[in-house]
């Protein structure tokens, strides 16, 4: 029997048997293992060394309000708080009513400011910023449970979305004619404004990208031509050129008499630019609708605008929002190219703080924070982005 | 028998013409924007004296730059300060794209390694890469550069590399005098792989047998040339290497520290998009491909280069062409560490010659043709790649 004299079968599960199978596999991959994780401990050691006691993280506490808000008066902080209980309930609601990719993004906005609480607290703020930021992760909780209990329709949460966009704009913004002070958006500054370009960018910029879409596949020459071309030269050019050219070239373009600031300049930059590529985007959802959709909606007896209306865009839309998450957060990166017209958002912010004599030197600790916020925000959305790519069937279909 | 005619169609239900009146109105809708924001444009500029013109290429610029790939000073035009400025961008993107390429491709195979540890340090590092700003990315990696050592105790790199707060020096190519003369080797080699390769697809469209083309023509592609560099009374490169003096280095290239953050940048934002991109390309060849090849008795190597590397290809040139723009595209963002490429002598221009709008045009035009000229390159090496799967 020649059974008998094999050896007993390695073992294949438990521990030693991962060990083996993903990391000591063959001599090649132990020593590969060896060297990488040698260096990389060497790496972790020496930034950790460097984290804990070289860096003056103190750059960061100290201004942490000036990160976070710019230069936003002191008294009229309530409206921030407000606009952010706003998004913090709608969130909430929102993730009781839809699937696992907002809950994903409602629990990082709560774990997200819950971190910036924690932060607030060591960094000696104002006792009622950390209370405030808590209060408000709970609001998304709250607000999650009642939404489980008792479901709002998709509708009204829509509506509640689109409508807060405009709403917090005003608040923030201000209105002589209802009594809340204008604060100008020159005072605006550090995340808040990183959001607010980016979020009011989005949105701006998608009806113009659906309507350039929809033009390029059209089949009448001169409107394909022409929305051809501008989404060519736009996605041809780098973002600092058109933002460069809003800068200068906006004012000289509109009435004499109408005055534009500097951040609706960058944020109507940005929208021209964007909308070019969420054309593209749009456009590869029409061209995913298979054929015999539209021919059953011309046998059908629709019109064009009708059958854009009903059968194409519901479709296309609804295909293309993880590729429009994807460009949202290469906005949000993108937005700190405003720094070289002069804005101070996040990183302008940064820069202003570095040219504070107290903190000359301490670069590195600010772009590490700096990057750090824009990690967590990107990352979390890039996550949000693959559930709803699975939740959509996005590519199995 | 007669069929009644159906009757005439009312213009305004007839298709034919309601298309060419939709392409009318919106044309004129166009224009009548295009010229409201024109004619706005004329009167502000008269307004503040500005003038539309090139004539300003031709005056003299008046401001240094400091790194010219060509000889530059500041009593040169404005036309060759633009040069300049795209030379520099040139530069840098197309190192950039050559360095990006062969780390991307690194780090999209060591997703895929068999290595638990490994993949997950390159995962890590794309993550890192993609979710933060580029813009932060640079400033990041200039300020880092700024804290390095001083010349006296430079960072020694393999391969006479040094790194300190002057920038990255490095080794450079030396042309000789004879370097034309092997040149004229190089050429011929390249003439005759050529004739050979021709010479051997006319026999075998004749019938012919033909063996071992490859390596003869490789054979002729290699010797010549080492002929050529064997009989030459000096070597045509030399390896000028840098060599530390007491407050600076002589021989070699110098690479400023704006330069050498840009680059860095560029390479390592781009490598982890690219690594993604190749990643996608090579899950993209069927399980069954790889199967096949090995019941076919390929061996691993033959596997990789003749079954998944072209089919990979295919899937991998498109995206690879976008993030080469992007990465040309980016390089604009040198204005931010202050590396004079083309926008930022640009903006200096524009700053000073009190003609925004020309420069504007300028440089918006040419960033188009570098895109489109990219793309047209790419364009024609992805039609190559896609006959070859048929």
């Amino acid at each position: 029997m020649t059974a008998a004299t094999l050896p007993p079968p390695r073992e294949t599960g438990g521990p030693s048997a991962w060990l083996r199978q993903n990391l000591f596999s063959t001599w090649y991959h132990t020593v590969l293992t060896v060297v990488v994780a040698v260096l990389i401990g060497l790496f972790l050691w020496q930034v950790g060394w460097w984290a804990v006691s070289e860096a003056r993280w103190g750059v960061v506490t100290t201004n942490l309000r000036l990160f976070l808000v710019g230069q936003y008066p002191f008294e009229q902080a309530w409206r921030i708080w407000l606009s952010l209980a706003t998004l913090s309930v709608l969130a909430g609601l929102s993730a009781g009513r839809y699937g696992t990719a907002v809950r994903t993004l409602a629990m990082w906005l709560a774990a997200g400011q819950l971190l910036l609480g924690g932060l607030a607290a060591i960094s000696g703020m104002a006792l009622a910023v950390p209370a405030l930021l808590l209060l408000n992760a709970a609001l998304v909780w709250i607000a999650f449970l009642v939404s489980v209990r008792r479901p709002l329709p998709r509708r009204a949460l829509l509506f509640g979305w689109i409508a807060s966009v405009p709403i917090s704009f005003l608040l923030l913004s201000g209105a002589n004619a209802v009594g809340l002070p204008t604060v100008s958006t020159n005072l605006w500054g550090g995340l808040l404004l990183t959001v607010l370009i980016a979020t009011v960018g989005i949105v701006l910029s998608f009806p113009f990208g659906v309507l350039l879409a929809l033009g390029r596949r059209s089949d009448l020459p001169a409107v394909r031509l022409l929305s051809t071309t501008f989404i060519e030269v736009v996605r041809g050019v780098p973002l600092v050129t058109v933002l460069f050219m809003a800068d200068i070239m906006l004012p000289l373009f509109l009435p004499g008499d109408v005055r534009v600031d500097r951040v609706a300049r960058a944020i109507g930059g940005i929208t021209l630019f964007s909308a070019a590529y969420v054309a593209e985007n749009v456009r590869g959802g029409l061209q995913a609708i298979p054929t015999g959709q539209i021919e059953a909606a011309n046998a059908l007896g629709l019109s064009a605008v009708q059958r854009n209306r009903f059968i194409v865009m519901p479709q296309a839309l609804r295909s293309v929002i993880p590729a429009n998450v994807g460009l949202f957060i290469s906005l949000l990166k993108d937005t700190t190219l405003v720094v070289i017209v002069g804005l101070l958002e996040l990183l302008g912010i940064g820069r202003a703080v570095l040219a504070q004599s107290e903190w000359f030197g301490a670069q590195l600790e600010v772009y590490v924070f700096i990057g750090a916020v824009f990690f967590v925000l990107c990352y979390t959305m890039s996550q949000a982005s693959y559930r709803l790519e699975e939740a959509l069937g996005v590519g199995q279909r | 028998m007669t069929t009644a005619r159906p009757a005439p169609v009312p213009p305004w239900r007839n298709v034919r013409v309601l298309r060419v009146v939709a392409q009318v109105v919106v044309v004129l809708l166009v224009a009548l924007l295009v010229g409201f924001l024109l004619r706005n444009l004329v009167t502000a500029m008269s307004e503040r004296g500005l003038a539309f013109g090139f004539a300003f290429l031709d005056s003299t610029a008046g401001f240094e730059i400091a790194e010219t790939p060509i000889p530059y000073t500041a009593t040169d035009t404005y036309g060759q300060a633009f040069l300049v400025g795209l030379l520099n961008t040139m530069f840098v993107s197309v190192t950039g794209i050559v360095l990006a390429t062969l780390l991307g491709l690194f780090v999209g195979i060591a997703r895929l390694s068999g290595n638990w540890l490994v993949t997950k340090i390159a995962a890590g590092y794309v993550e890192l890469i993609r979710n933060t700003p580029l813009l932060v990315q640079l400033f990041f990696l200039y300020a880092l550069l700024l804290q390095l050592p001083l010349v006296a105790d430079s960072i020694a790199l393999p391969g006479s590399v040094f790194l300190n707060q002057r920038g990255l020096f490095v080794p450079a190519p030396d042309l000789t005098p004879s370097f034309g003369r092997w040149l004229l080797f190089v050429v011929g080699g390249v003439v005759v792989a050529i004739v050979i390769r021709l010479v051997a697809s006319r026999r075998a469209a004749a019938g012919r047998p033909v063996r071992r083309v490859g390596r003869v023509a490789l054979l002729a592609l290699v010797a010549i040339p080492l002929i050529g560099w064997l009989t030459a009374f000096q070597a045509p490169i030399r390896v000028d290497v840098p060599i530390q003096e007491r407050f600076n280095f002589s021989g070699g290239m110098a690479l400023s520290p704006e330069f050498t953050a840009l680059l860095a940048g560029l390479v390592l934002y781009t490598a982890a998009f690219i690594g993604e991109v190749v990643r996608g390309g090579i899950q993209a060849v069927r399980r069954g491909q790889i199967e096949a090849a090995h019941a076919l008795g390929l061996s691993p190597r033959d596997t990789l280069r003749l079954i998944v590397f072209p089919q990979a290809l295919r899937v991998i040139v498109p995206p690879l062409t976008s993030q080469y723009l992007n990465l040309a595209k980016n390089s604009s963002l040198a204005i931010a560490i202050g590396y004079p490429d083309l926008f930022n002598v640009s903006r200096t221009m524009a700053n000073q010659t009190g003609q925004p709008v020309s420069v504007i045009v300028l440089v918006m035009t040419t960033y188009l043709a570098i895109s489109l000229g990219t793309s047209l390159l790419m364009n024609l090496y992805n039609r190559r790649v896609q006959v070859l799967e048929r």
